[in-house]
């Protein structure tokens, strides 16, 4: 890697000042960053890590919602979200116990990587993504590969989730990296389905609306039978083709359901 | 009750302890005052004429050293290939050359261009920034067959096209057309073996370090036969004679093949040192790794299999294209033709068999030997034909491949090799013992319960091992003999030091080969060491690979032993005024039979080095004994294997459920050592067959070039093994009657997965004649949905 100074603010106030030099960038975990860096491939003048910023960290429930610190890692989540299981059991199996240990939410969130686990829940979930400047609804936050509706030197604070009364997330692993080669979140509240979909399209995570509105009628797997994705959006790689990825869409989608309804 | 010291007993591996316990000494432990560090930086496209390379803004960068460019090898031998094939028509296979550092050209990714020698790597890797490359991309030849065609992009443009070599064997051509006219049922079959990357869990390292005080080299390296490095590098590419020149391999974190062959790096690092008369170091990446260590498999063959009206197998042919990359490897030659076509015959009798090889050169990593070497290739394409044989004739498929096994030994082969010995029907009434096929079909309906697709696969394999005859191998092409050699040297008051030429990189041989020299002596096995991988210790053996440590070089270990036991009973008959044929040993006593007389290895050993009392008017003092030991013929183990898996028809994913090896690996010194070799052979099989995808683009462009798309089997991708090696018919011609384990579980399992897969998704209705490997979820989908 390059050369780089390295900065571990113990407040948010400090950490944002130091954002706001020239090529600074924020570390959160770093699972994504710290191999990027390695092969050379980023040359930040300074990493600002969050992850010693004590009002980043931690879990916490209340009425109906649970809260999730931006710097809060994957297996903190995993063990402390019991009161959303699917956001729980999503967060125990991200990577390995070393990611998990390291990588944290707001993180996964910022970087939005096409395959993340994160992003499905925070859509799926109609999560609050909120920042050191304002909240955005994570309808509005998935902006497609890679990119967020987050500003230079913007810090994920904390991920608001409301609990919904059914959830789950099924995941069909890539067999390399064991990323989501289609990973699929569906909650139910009330008559609210929602159905967000991680692995597989070009644009990144997106909401199955058409599923969505079956499954509103009927919250049940063959709800769905006859729908369909199209493969012409979908990712195509050595893995699977985008034809590939469209049908898992569908078998995961289902098979989130079921789960969903135990 | 099972033994628990010598021959057959299990004491846990003595090297686990340091391995464990991070006390182990690898190459890149090693560091030497006034190192420096080496980059190499290494071509982004596949193929290009290099107009320039501008090192001059580099070379002025904080902490360069030196930088080094393919003109300063100009004058310097090229990286040879230690085994020449000779081709249908007689003529010698094409030898392009291969510099150290590009000349002229790249030809694949990864291809070193320039080194730059700094005094720390962070400075190496900045400098090699700054160098300025003028490369004219020229189209890549990736494909073999497209490779082949008139007109197409040659390789090397020294060379007439980019064939290396079309190399036939085994029947006449008229025995074997006759088979195929005369056949009651022919069954063919196209396939590919999956280009491999090894992978070892320690990637290569070098550490060149030249000595100007007495002008001698010493060399680091991750190998599996430093001699063997020696001899090369020294030889052929430097010019180096051996008394100035070291080669050693420490601790060395898993070979599989990879680690065999004589790298660009190592040549490189012993030259640099010697050129700035400083240490010079190179540690590969991960990510150099898969563009610079030699790939394994590749091959793309047509099978066809002829039968009469009673099934017996009348004749084979086999038609395959084997890619040898941009460059011959070290023994890159040898591996689709004679350690892949002798093995066609397999298991069975067929009484004609004829193996075609064209070896192509592409603008790809050099592929070479890789776990197995040219034998998991021939039992791959012959154990999925023949149980395609058996789907299309409507028979049972282990039925049909005891109908035509080989019962009678020896058994010569219409491929060359000569069977020693085996029994096939044992290993596989053993099997079928081990996996309940009667209760299959309820398995099978349990699994369709939960809309899973269950499937039982089986197959045979035999390889040969022990490698390897110097005569035989020698008239095939090869440029080295294969003998190993041992030295057994016996301190005063009675502990061991053994010098091996076989290297151990996980094989356990610091406590099997202990063992040996314990039981013969009747000593504690407390009281031998091994010393291997350092040739400046070691007599001059040709290292570990092709299941060869204990057979070779463990024949030489006992033929040295014998020589000692020869001697210590002249020290002993001396001592106790008796006569020497009268002299038993056992339990380390020497004994003078039918009397109470005896003296103890330990006074015996002292005699021999404090001669006072001592025939020094018949033999030398001391206690020292080499021998070379040249194996007679191959060893030939066998063995059938089956797997047991469930598909999810809805996403292609297909689970192992089950896995039983039943093998015959001749005598047994370790069986728990044995049991380990083969339970991480079926890891790399089921990997092979499941997981592992070496992919290129068009372009050339490596896509699986790291861990995120190269998927390497993990801890749940395989079944608790069921492994059995109690089915024993010795090798006939090696003293420990010992076959060798290293490489049957990755050669035999491969073909029962896909075997198993097919046979889940056609007792399910489909009509799948084939599915290349890897069986990744998406690619059995497809089949599934056509």
């Amino acid at each position: 890697m390059y050369a780089f100074d390295v900065v571990r603010p113990s407040s948010l106030d400090e950490a944002v000042a130091a954002l706001g030099e020239e090529d600074a960038q924020a570390l959160s975990g770093g699972q994504t960053l710290i191999p990027t860096l390695k092969q050379r491939l980023a040359m930040p003048s300074k990493l600002v890590s969050l992850t010693g910023i004590a009002d980043l960290q931690g879990v916490s429930a209340d009425g109906g919602t649970i809260t999730i610190g931006g710097a809060t890692p994957h297996a903190t989540v995993a063990a402390e979200a019991g009161s959303f299981p699917a956001l729980a059991q999503l967060a125990g199996n991200i990577g390995d116990p070393a990611v998990r240990n390291r990588g944290t939410i707001g993180g996964s969130l910022a970087n939005n990587d096409p395959s993340a686990c994160y992003p499905a829940a925070a859509l799926g979930a109609g999560a609050t993504i909120t920042t050191n400047s304002r909240a955005i609804a994570a309808d509005d936050y998935f902006q497609g590969l890679f990119t967020t509706a987050l500003d230079e030197g913007e810090v994920v604070t904390s991920v608001s989730f409301p609990v919904p009364e059914k959830a789950a997330y099924v995941k069909f692993e890539q067999p390399a990296s064991r990323f989501a080669l289609v990973g699929v979140f569906v909650t139910k509240s009330g008559g609210d389905v929602r159905v967000a979909v991680t692995g597989a399209s070009n644009d990144g995570v997106f909401r199955w609306s058409e599923a969505e509105a079956a499954l509103s009628g009927n919250f049940a797997p063959e709800a769905i039978d006859g729908l369909s994705v199209s493969g012409d959006d979908m990712i195509s790689d050595l893995h699977g083709s985008g034809a590939y990825r469209a049908h898992l869409v569908g078998v995961m989608t289902k098979r989130a359901v079921a789960a969903a309804n135990g | 009750m099972p033994k628990d010291h010598g021959i057959g007993a299990s004491p846990k591996r003595r090297e686990d302890v340091r391995f464990l316990t991070g006390a182990g000494n690898y190459t890149d432990d090693i560091n030497v005052y006034g190192q420096t560090y080496v980059h190499f930086l290494r071509s982004d496209v596949a193929h290009g004429t290099i107009n320039s390379v501008d090192t001059g803004a580099a070379a002025g960068m904080p902490g360069v050293v030196r930088i080094f460019t393919g003109a300063d090898f100009e004058g310097v031998g090229g990286l040879p290939c230690g085994w020449q094939v000779t081709d249908k028509h007689g003529e010698a296979m094409k030898e392009p050359g291969h510099p150290v550092l590009a000349q002229g050209k790249v030809r694949h990714v990864g291809d070193p261009i320039a080194a730059v020698v700094a005094e720390s790597l962070e400075e190496a890797r900045n400098a090699a920034e700054a160098i300025e490359v003028d490369i004219t991309e020229l189209p890549a030849v990736v494909d073999m067959k497209s490779a082949l065609e008139a007109g197409s992009t040659k390789v090397h443009d020294d060379l007439s096209d980019n064939l290396c070599y079309d190399w036939q064997f085994g029947s006449d051509q008229a025995a074997v057309d006759e088979a195929f006219a005369n056949a009651a049922h022919v069954t063919t079959l196209d396939l590919r073996n999956n280009r491999l990357v090894a992978n070892p869990m320690e990637p290569r390292v070098a550490l060149g370090d030249y000595n100007r005080a007495n002008d001698e080299s010493t060399l680091y390296t991750t190998s599996q036969n430093p001699h063997v490095i020696r001899l090369l590098m020294g030889a052929f590419v430097l010019g180096l004679p051996e008394h100035k020149l070291r080669v050693v391999a420490p601790d060395v974190g898993g070979g599989f093949g990879t680690k065999i062959f004589h790298y660009a790096e190592e040549a490189f690092v012993t030259f640099a040192s010697r050129q700035i008369n400083r240490p010079v170091k190179w540690t590969s990446t991960r990510s150099e790794a898969f563009m610079s260590d030699a790939h394994g498999r590749d091959h793309v063959t047509t099978i066809e299999l002829a039968l009469d009206a009673d099934n017996n197998f009348t004749g084979l042919r086999t038609d395959t294209h084997a890619n040898m990359g941009a460059y011959l490897s070290t023994f890159a030659s040898s591996v689709p033709t004679w350690l892949h076509g002798t093995l066609m015959a397999g298991n069975y009798k067929t009484p004609a068999v004829q193996v075609n090889v064209k070896a192509v050169f592409t603008n790809t990593v050099a592929v070479d030997a890789y776990r197995g070497a040219g034998r998991p290739e021939a039992t791959f394409q012959l154990e999925r034909l023949v149980d395609k044989a058996a789907r299309e004739l409507g028979v049972d498929p282990i039925a049909l491949r005891r109908q035509n096994f080989i019962t009678e030994f020896p058994y010569a082969t219409p491929v060359a090799v000569e069977y020693d010995t085996g029994n096939y029907h044992a290993t596989m009434d053993t099997l079928e013992s081990m996996i309940d096929r009667e209760g299959f079909a309820a398995r099978r309906a349990e699994s369709a319960s939960r809309g899973k697709l269950r499937g039982l696969g089986v197959n045979c394999y035999i390889e040969a091992c022990g490698i390897a005859p110097s005569n035989l191998v020698g008239q095939l092409g090869a440029r080295a003999g294969l003998y190993d050699a041992a030295t057994v040297r016996v301190n005063a008051t009675g502990s061991i030091s053994v010098m091996v030429g076989a290297h151990s990189h996980g094989q356990g041989h610091e406590t099997v080969f202990p063992q040996v020299v314990a039981e013969m002596l009747g000593i504690d096995e407390g009281m031998v060491d091994i010393v291997h991988g350092d040739s400046s210790k070691i007599p001059f053996g040709m290292g570990t690979y092709g299941s060869r440590s204990l057979a070779v070089c463990g024949s030489a270990m006992v033929r040295a032993t014998e020589k000692i036991i020869n001697k210590a009973k002249k020290i002993a008959a001396h001592l106790l005024e008796a006569s020497e044929a009268d002299i038993e040993l056992k339990d380390g006593q020497f004994s003078v039979a039918g009397t109470d007389k005896s003296v103890a290895w330990g006074d015996v050993t002292l005699a021999a080095y404090v001669p006072h009392n001592y025939p020094l008017e018949d033999i030398e003092p001391g206690l020292e004994e080499t021998a070379f030991y040249d194996p007679a013929n191959f060893t030939y183990p066998s063995g059938a294997y089956a797997c047991e898996v469930e598909v999810d028809p809805e996403t292609g994913k297909v689970t192992v459920l089950d896995f039983a090896a039943a093998d015959d690996f001749g005598n047994v010194v370790n069986p728990m050592i044995v049991e380990g070799q083969v339970h991480g052979g079926l890891a790399q099989g089921i990997g092979q067959a499941l997981l592992e995808n070496c992919a290129y683009d068009e372009n050339g462009q490596l896509l699986s070039a790291s861990y995120m798309d190269y998927a390497m089997p993990r801890a749940d991708d395989v079944p608790y093994y069921k492994v059995d090696h109690s089915n024993v018919t010795p090798c006939t011609h090696n003293p420990l009657g010992v076959k060798g384990c290293g490489e049957a579980g990755a050669i035999g399992s491969p073909p029962a997965l896909v075997n198993a897969v097919l046979d889940a998704l056609n007792a399910a209705g489909h009509d799948i004649g084939h599915i290349d490997m890897p069986l990744s979820p998406s690619r059995v989908w497809s089949a599934i949905n056509g």
